[in-house]
């Protein structure tokens, strides 16, 4: 296998969901409520993990503006769960840096003006061991 | 029987019993769904699960196979209505039997197969040549007469 | 010793690309009883049966081995080719080395090696083999059909033109099914009920068919050509022969004022009397009383109907009735209804009476419905002005706890009808459709939606809704994505249609295991062939119609339905069926008389006698099982059962089977 096509079993064993099963109907999209952040859209993220853009993806504001709401995995009919693939994604950020443990003192730093709430709550649930 | 002698790799040997009208279909269903299994799995076709006498599975067990399997319409769906019950009763008791002489219950298995599960009959043959791999050759009941 | 011959099929590349055939050939020649052995193109054309023919004349043969497809496949093929070279067709045996061995292995050597294993062990059965004969069982010339929606009309109709006796079980007080609940029917936007109740007076008049309305299939025995079937008939509390279809009932009951039924013929939309007939043009015209509703079967008190009716039709001590009649054939044609939308509560479904279903809109839309055909929302009864219609509602679903995985076929086609209709009517109107894709294969069909599009100017967006959030001012936000401009809507509609997905009618289930017949996981009956026998249950003898069989629209409805007439007309033209030889087999030397077998044995075939038996020169009375070779089907349960091994399965015996596991583990 290649780089890349480890990258991707990587992606599907963290996330625990197929990105081929997603047959683009919008409705993750529909149900998200970051959507006017989010540069590459909800819909677009299985493709660009089957086409190897993961470059793309993790260098996007969309996989970091992503509040971990579930909306879209709760109404994905064809139990792709979007978010759990962005969420994925960031988790290969992180190992790549080293680590993937969100410490309590790290918080602060990362707070900014527009930081949603909901989003340091699925951080904790995520990445704390 | 089943060691290769070249690379030792070990193929085991196994009988699956099927029957005609929902699991020999799903088998077929399976084949021309190019939906692949090892080529250890040998299948006779039986009119009904019900049908599979015990004693065919102990023949089989002492002429060197090392896994059996029998499949049948899940219940209620049996063509002849209550033949896949029995089987079922029959089954449950020979395989304890089996298993307090040393034939481990690994070694045997009944699954429930319709016409239309092409893939659920590769994915349980697949399974059960994994299964029968890890537990090895068998060798209770063998009939030394029988080994090359 | 058997002379056996045999031939391995290439299959043109199907079996030979992936199994060495010569090899095969080369391996089985010495095996025990093979006096021949060759190997061919095509077995099942033509040259290929000559070839059989002509070895079995020319070395004698007893016995057949074809390596070829599944046995499933060509089996009949090659015994009837058997049969004509003068061999008995049941000395022939089919070794599967195409679906289970060639088609599912990618490595030649193994699959060679396996294909001469399954060779062998088909060798070793034949060599067993007896000759068997078929036996005959008489037809009764009559057909069951279970369902009176179009399917069933439509197979009953065809099967009675023949000149055959049918009859029609519908467990609704009405023939008509689903769509005498429609409005207009695509392609053509025909009146459905215009095209559907001049065939329902026409099955009520036909002399040869039998309609059993608010009835049951209740127990089914017997086989092909003898079915013998237990119908309830429930008790409606009004006298058939007397009532006149006046209606004077419905109209005065005091429930239809003051109760709170709903009507299921108008989805909950309306309520309805406990006397009542579903419909105005229902077949036939007898009202039926909804006892578990109705206050005179709940506290004794009223009885308004029976006091008013003109021809004392209500007979309130009227009972459930079970007829048993035999039939040759059973058709089924169970129908569809949508699922249920709990799951979906993104929708608000169940929140706002603005968010309907499509088939509830055919009832708005239909002049007979609960608005006269005034389409109004039903929380105001204003007309709506923006009408979002939302697809795929649980189907093309993954999960299956929320929705179903197939597509339902006919959807986007009635939606695109509903959009023009109410375009037509009301041309001011905003029409916005949200969908996946838009599925339109049939004739004319695509030049139909695209009317929608390019001359009512119906809105479509490729996306889906995301959530439908009733506002405080009665008005729907509904918050869809737009993919192919890449935006999120917001929008605002008085109105929001769900196409739902279909499934079939539960119920079916029952149906299924009583018959028999072979029913996969999302409740459709399934065919004996996908695609060349697509109106026959691999259960002989019953055959399939309708929605019950696959999602499909009216056209193929009513095709699907004469096919399956068809076959049933075929199958009841005969005065005789063939009976399979592979039967049960009672040695009554070694039968003590334990009736193990009788107790196991589903259909009752066999019986205890007592017979003589001559047993090492000793003449006595014993005892022992008698196996009735018209009812047994061969399905072997005596045989494990017997503890003394008395009883054995011609085509599947005891020896045979060994025989053939010894094969396999050589």
């Amino acid at each position: 296998m290649t780089e890349l096509e480890k990258k991707i079993e990587l992606i599907k064993e963290i996330s625990g969901s197929d990105p081929y099963k997603c047959m683009r109907c919008g409705k993750c999209t529909a149900s998200c409520p970051a959507y006017s952040e989010m540069d590459i859209k909800p819909h677009q993220f299985a493709s660009y993990i089957i086409r190897g853009d993961l470059d793309e993806l993790v260098e996007s504001k969309a996989a970091w503006k992503c509040l971990g709401c579930f909306a879209c995995i709760e109404r994905c009919p064809r139990d792709v769960q979007p978010g759990k693939l962005v969420d994925a994604t960031r988790q290969i950020v992180a190992r790549q840096r080293g680590g993937d443990y969100l410490q309590p003192e790290e918080v602060p730093e990362l707070l900014t003006e527009d930081l949603p709430q909901q989003l340091l709550v699925s951080a904790f649930r995520r990445y704390r061991r | 029987m089943p060691m290769n002698e070249e690379n030792k790799e070990f193929r085991p040997l196994i009988v699956a019993f099927c029957c005609n009208w929902c699991s020999y279909a799903g088998a077929d269903l399976a084949g021309s769904s190019r939906l692949s299994y090892p080529a250890d799995v040998k299948i006779i076709r039986v009119p009904c699960s019900g049908r599979v006498n015990p004693m065919f599975i102990l023949r089989a067990f002492e002429r060197g196979a090392d896994g059996v399997i029998i499949c049948g319409c899940h219940p209620g769906d049996c063509h002849y209505s209550t033949g896949n019950y029995y089987a079922r009763r029959r089954m449950a008791l020979l395989f304890s039997m089996l298993e307090y002489i040393g034939v481990e219950n690994g070694r045997t298995r009944v699954e429930w197969c319709s016409a239309a599960e092409g893939a659920k009959f590769s994915k349980t043959m697949n399974e059960f040549c994994e299964k029968i791999k890890s537990l090895g050759e068998n060798v209770r009941l063998g009939d030394l007469r029988c080994k090359n | 010793m058997q002379k056996i011959g045999v031939f391995v099929c290439h299959c043109g590349t199907n079996i030979a690309a992936t199994v060495d055939v010569k090899k095969v050939v080369e391996l089985v020649r010495y095996e025990p009883g093979v006096v021949f052995a060759d190997d061919y193109m095509y077995m099942c054309s033509e040259a290929g049966q000559e070839k059989i023919i002509e070895a079995i004349k020319e070395y004698k043969l007893t016995g057949l081995v074809i390596c070829s497809c599944s046995p499933r496949m060509h089996e009949k093929t090659f015994r009837a080719c058997a049969e004509k070279a003068g061999l008995n067709p049941y000395m022939v045996e089919v070794a599967n080395i195409r679906e289970q061995c060639s088609w599912i292995h990618k490595d030649k050597e193994e699959a060679t090696k396996k294909a001469v294993i399954l060779a062998r062990a088909a060798i070793a059965k034949v060599n067993l083999n007896t000759p068997l004969k078929e036996g005959e069982s008489p037809v009764t010339k009559r057909a069951l059909v279970i369902g009176g929606g179009i399917a069933g009309i439509q197979t009953a109709l065809d099967i009675a033109d023949a000149g055959y006796e049918v009859d029609i079980v519908e467990k609704e007080p009405s023939i008509g099914g689903r769509m005498s609940q429609f409005d207009k029917t695509f392609p053509t936007l025909d009146c459905a009920s215009c095209i559907l109740t001049p065939k329902m007076v026409e099955v009520n008049q036909h002399p040869n068919i039998t309609l059993y309305t608010y009835s049951e299939v209740e127990k089914v025995s017997g086989y092909v050509g003898n079915f013998d079937v237990d119908i309830r008939k429930k008790a409606r509390s009004v006298d058939a022969d007397k009532c006149t279809g006046c209606g004077e009932c419905s109209a005065k009951c005091p429930l239809g004022k003051i109760g709170n039924i709903p009507s299921e013929f108008d989805r909950g939309l309306r309520n309805r009397p406990a006397i009542y007939m579903p419909f105005a043009q229902a077949v036939p015209a007898v009202p039926v009383i909804d006892r578990a509703n109705c206050t005179y079967f709940k506290t004794g008190k009223c009885g308004v109907c029976a006091k008013i009716c003109p021809s004392k039709a209500v007979d309130y001590e009227q009972q459930d009735e079970i007829v048993t009649v035999k039939y040759g054939a059973i058709v089924v044609a169970t129908g569809f209804d949508i699922i249920n939308l709990d799951k979906f509560g993104e929708y608000a479904y169940n929140e706002s009476p603005d968010v309907i279903t499509s088939i509830e809109l055919e009832r708005l839309m239909n002049a007979a419905g609960p608005t006269g055909g005034h389409l109004e929302r039903m929380s105001d009864h204003k007309q709506p002005k923006d009408i979002v219609f939302i697809q795929c509602v649980g189907s093309r679903c993954d999960s299956e706890e929320k929705g179903k995985p197939y597509c339902s076929k006919v959807c986007c086609m009635y939606t695109a009808k509903h959009a023009m209709l109410i375009k037509d009517h009301w041309p001011d109107t905003n029409i916005t459709v949200f969908y996946i894709d838009v599925r339109t294969p049939g004739k004319n069909f695509d030049e139909f939606y695209r009317r929608a599009v390019e001359q009512y100017h119906v809105n479509y967006i490729k996306g889906q809704v995301g959530k439908v959030k009733p506002q405080p001012d009665g008005t729907l936000l509904v918050q869809a994505a737009d993919l192919l401009d890449g935006k999120q809507i917001n929008m605002k509609a008085d109105m929001v249609v769900l196409a739902a997905a279909i499934e079939p009618n539960p119920g079916v289930r029952k149906i299924a295991t009583m018959l028999t017949a072979s029913i996969d996981n999302n409740n459709f009956l399934t065919e004996a062939h996908a695609k060349l026998r697509p109106v026959e249950s691999p259960t002989a003898g019953i055959f399939l119609s309708g929605m019950a069989q696959g999602p499909k629209d009216i056209p193929e409805t009513v095709s699907q339905a004469g096919a399956a007439a068809v076959k049933v007309i075929g199958l009841l033209a005969k005065d005789h069926l063939k009976t399979n030889p592979c039967t049960a087999q009672c040695d009554t030397l070694l039968c003590n008389g334990c009736s193990t077998c009788a107790n196991v044995c589903p259909y009752g075939a066999i019986t205890y006698d007592d017979v003589q038996v001559m047993d090492h020169g000793l003449r006595e009375t014993r005892r022992v099982a008698q196996v009735n070779l018209a009812l047994c089907q061969g399905c072997g349960a005596c045989t494990s059962a017997c503890p003394s091994g008395a009883m054995d399965l011609q085509g599947f015996s005891n020896r045979q089977i060994t025989t053939e596991v010894d094969a396999i583990c050589r």
